[in-house]
């Protein structure tokens, strides 16, 4: 009688068949053991996006990352050669934390030509090299040489500054990005530098909060609002049109609610803000006229299932890094930082072109504020999926085709850390 | 506007100085002391303390001139706004803080938040 109807061929989840269609676990979501395990296995070995280089304008800029999951802080710094660098926030001579903000819990940033620490005053360049140390004669047997700054793996990719915490990481950047997220490769993400940038502390599982971002099943219901009432529904659902897995990394694609781009509903299918600025969720109704941000110019891999109409694709970056582009010519990202087993601290950033003038400043707080607030409901809603899953009443769970992309995290976080425990290696094969 | 409010002017060593609007918005300067805020902290936090009466009186007022005062303030650069400018731009900014509550949720707070508080740490000036 209630059998399932989707046949996995003619699935999105089908064309993985190493996902398979079975009830999963969300026990990596609930255990402490298991939260101790992924640090290791994956955000001390997956390559971590920590910034992005418009936050280094200058020779000399930095700023601190502190990642409470690695136990770790970083320095992420130009050098004078106009290098990107990072380092372990340790100073090598008593172990204190080099740089912070107000207190040792705060991140910081700046300009400087070198580090001191504020303990006992030694001295770095922003190559990390020791320069300095008070009262050197009274040390033994010493040579400053011998105690740089410790160096993270640093690299860049189209303007995001990525570390990893590994001694050797397994894989280039490049090679772990793959070709899917290198599809990315030639937007113009150095013309689309407007920022508002939030930070929430919020309680779960990181990746029980990612897997909110990661499908639309849930739109119609949890932001039902999104419509105007007479266009909402509990019944109808929504499916997103194009889903794509590359190795740990995901991709889903929207084109428009039900087929039609949200500027383009009829003014009575809208709420009035929307009509009298211009604006709304999916972004300014004008594109900017930067040739760079015409869809007919941005690079194939943008829209991988040539959606037309095409209106977002949320790339889902491993471990937990997130770029939704919106034809709308903006782009967001969205970072889950562990801070336990079940809670976690949370970035979201727009990013739009620099406004030319008021009212394209206020289309994008139009943007920036609607869009606040269907994070809102999921963050609040998600509390709940915690408290629900640690209950333990249930232990197996049923997943759509449309939640193919919360089906491959999971199995992607379980793959690396049972390849971390049986070789310590980062990357499964 | 013959029959606009005139702003009121600042008075030179008060206590609270009463942001001044450019002079053909003076009719919305009965809520200049309450929603010229300069971040989005400052106005979410305003619209958390706010009744839906004080909201929609707010929103009421501004919705008429919203696009009047998009097209005055695109007279001007944008990183160089006279002070009524900018104070007539973050009241905007307030108008599009309240909307929601009137037109969407009919409460101040988003529904289904829970506890959930996002704080905006970064954002463009002004």
């Amino acid at each position: 009688m209630a059998r399932a109807i989707k046949e996995a061929e003619a699935s999105w989840t089908g064309r993985y068949p190493e996902l398979g269609t079975g009830l999963v676990s969300y026990e990596d979501s609930i255990s402490p053991e298991f939260y101790e395990l992924e640090r290791e296995a994956i955000f001390r070995r997956a390559w971590l996006n920590v910034g992005r280089v418009e936050q280094l304008p200058r020779r000399g800029s930095y700023f601190t990352r502190d990642l409470a999951v690695a136990k770790t802080s970083v320095i992420v710094a130009r050098d004078l050669s106009g290098q990107v660098r990072a380092f372990h926030n340790v100073c090598r001579h008593r172990g204190n934390k080099l740089l912070w903000g107000t207190t040792p819990n705060d991140e910081t940033s700046g300009v400087c030509r070198e580090f001191m620490c504020r303990y006992h005053g030694w001295r770095y360049t922003l190559e990390g090299q020791l320069t300095f140390v008070l009262q050197e004669e009274e040390f033994f047997d010493f040579d400053r040489r011998d105690f740089p700054l410790v160096p993270v793996h640093c690299e860049v990719w189209e303007g995001f500054i990525f570390v990893n915490l590994a001694d050797q990481p397994g894989q280039t950047l490049t090679d772990f990005l793959g070709p899917m997220v290198r599809g990315l490769e030639g937007y113009p993400f150095h013309l689309v530098t407007e920022r508002y940038a939030f930070r929430a502390d919020l309680n779960s599982n990181w990746k029980i909060y990612l897997d909110a971002f990661q499908e639309y099943y849930h739109a119609s219901v949890l932001h039902s609002q999104q419509q105007v009432p007479s266009l909402r529904s509990f019944a109808t659902g929504y499916k997103a049109p194009h889903y794509q897995i590359d190795g740990p990394h995901r991709l889903v694609s929207t084109g428009g609610w039900k087929g039609v781009p949200r500027h383009q509903l009829p003014h009575d299918k809208m709420y009035p803000l929307e009509p009298l600025t211009e604006a709304g969720l999916m972004g300014p109704w004008q594109r900017p006229d930067i040739p760079e941000l015409d869809p007919a110019n941005l690079p194939p891999g943008i829209n991988p299932g040539g959606l037309d109409p095409w209106s977002i694709s949320n790339f889902q970056i491993f471990p937990n890094f997130v770029i939704l582009l919106y034809e709308r010519g903006w782009y967001l990202t969205y970072h889950y930082w562990p801070t336990s087993h079940r809670t976690h601290m949370w970035e979201m950033s727009y990013y739009f072109p620099p406004s030319r003038n008021a009212s394209e400043r206020i289309r994008h707080e139009v943007t920036a504020v609607i869009s606040k607030e269907a994070g809102l409901q999921d963050a609040g809603t998600l509390d709940g999926t915690q408290m629900g899953l640690e209950s333990r009443v249930v232990s197996r769970w049923p997943l759509s085709d449309q939640e193919i992309t919360v089906r491959h995290l999971h199995k992607t976080t379980g793959d690396w850390v049972q390849a971390y425990l049986r070789d310590g290696m980062g990357a499964p094969a | 506007m013959s029959d606009a409010i005139p702003a009121i002017p600042a008075i030179p060593g008060s206590a609270t100085v009463l942001p001044i609007l450019p002079e053909t918005f003076s009719d919305l300067a009965p809520f200049a002391a309450r929603w010229c805020l300069p971040t989005e902290p400052a106005r979410y936090a305003e619209r958390l303390r706010s009744t839906m009466a004080e909201l929609e009186a707010f929103y009421d007022a501004a919705r008429p001139r919203v696009r009047e005062a998009m097209a005055h303030l695109d007279r001007f650069p944008l990183d160089a706004l006279p002070e009524p400018e900018e104070n007539l731009l973050h009241l905007v900014y307030s108008f599009v803080m309240v909307s929601l509550p009137v037109e969407v949720w009919h409460q101040p707070r988003v529904i289904d938040a829970g506890t959930a508080y996002f704080d905006r740490h970064l954002e463009p000036t002004p």
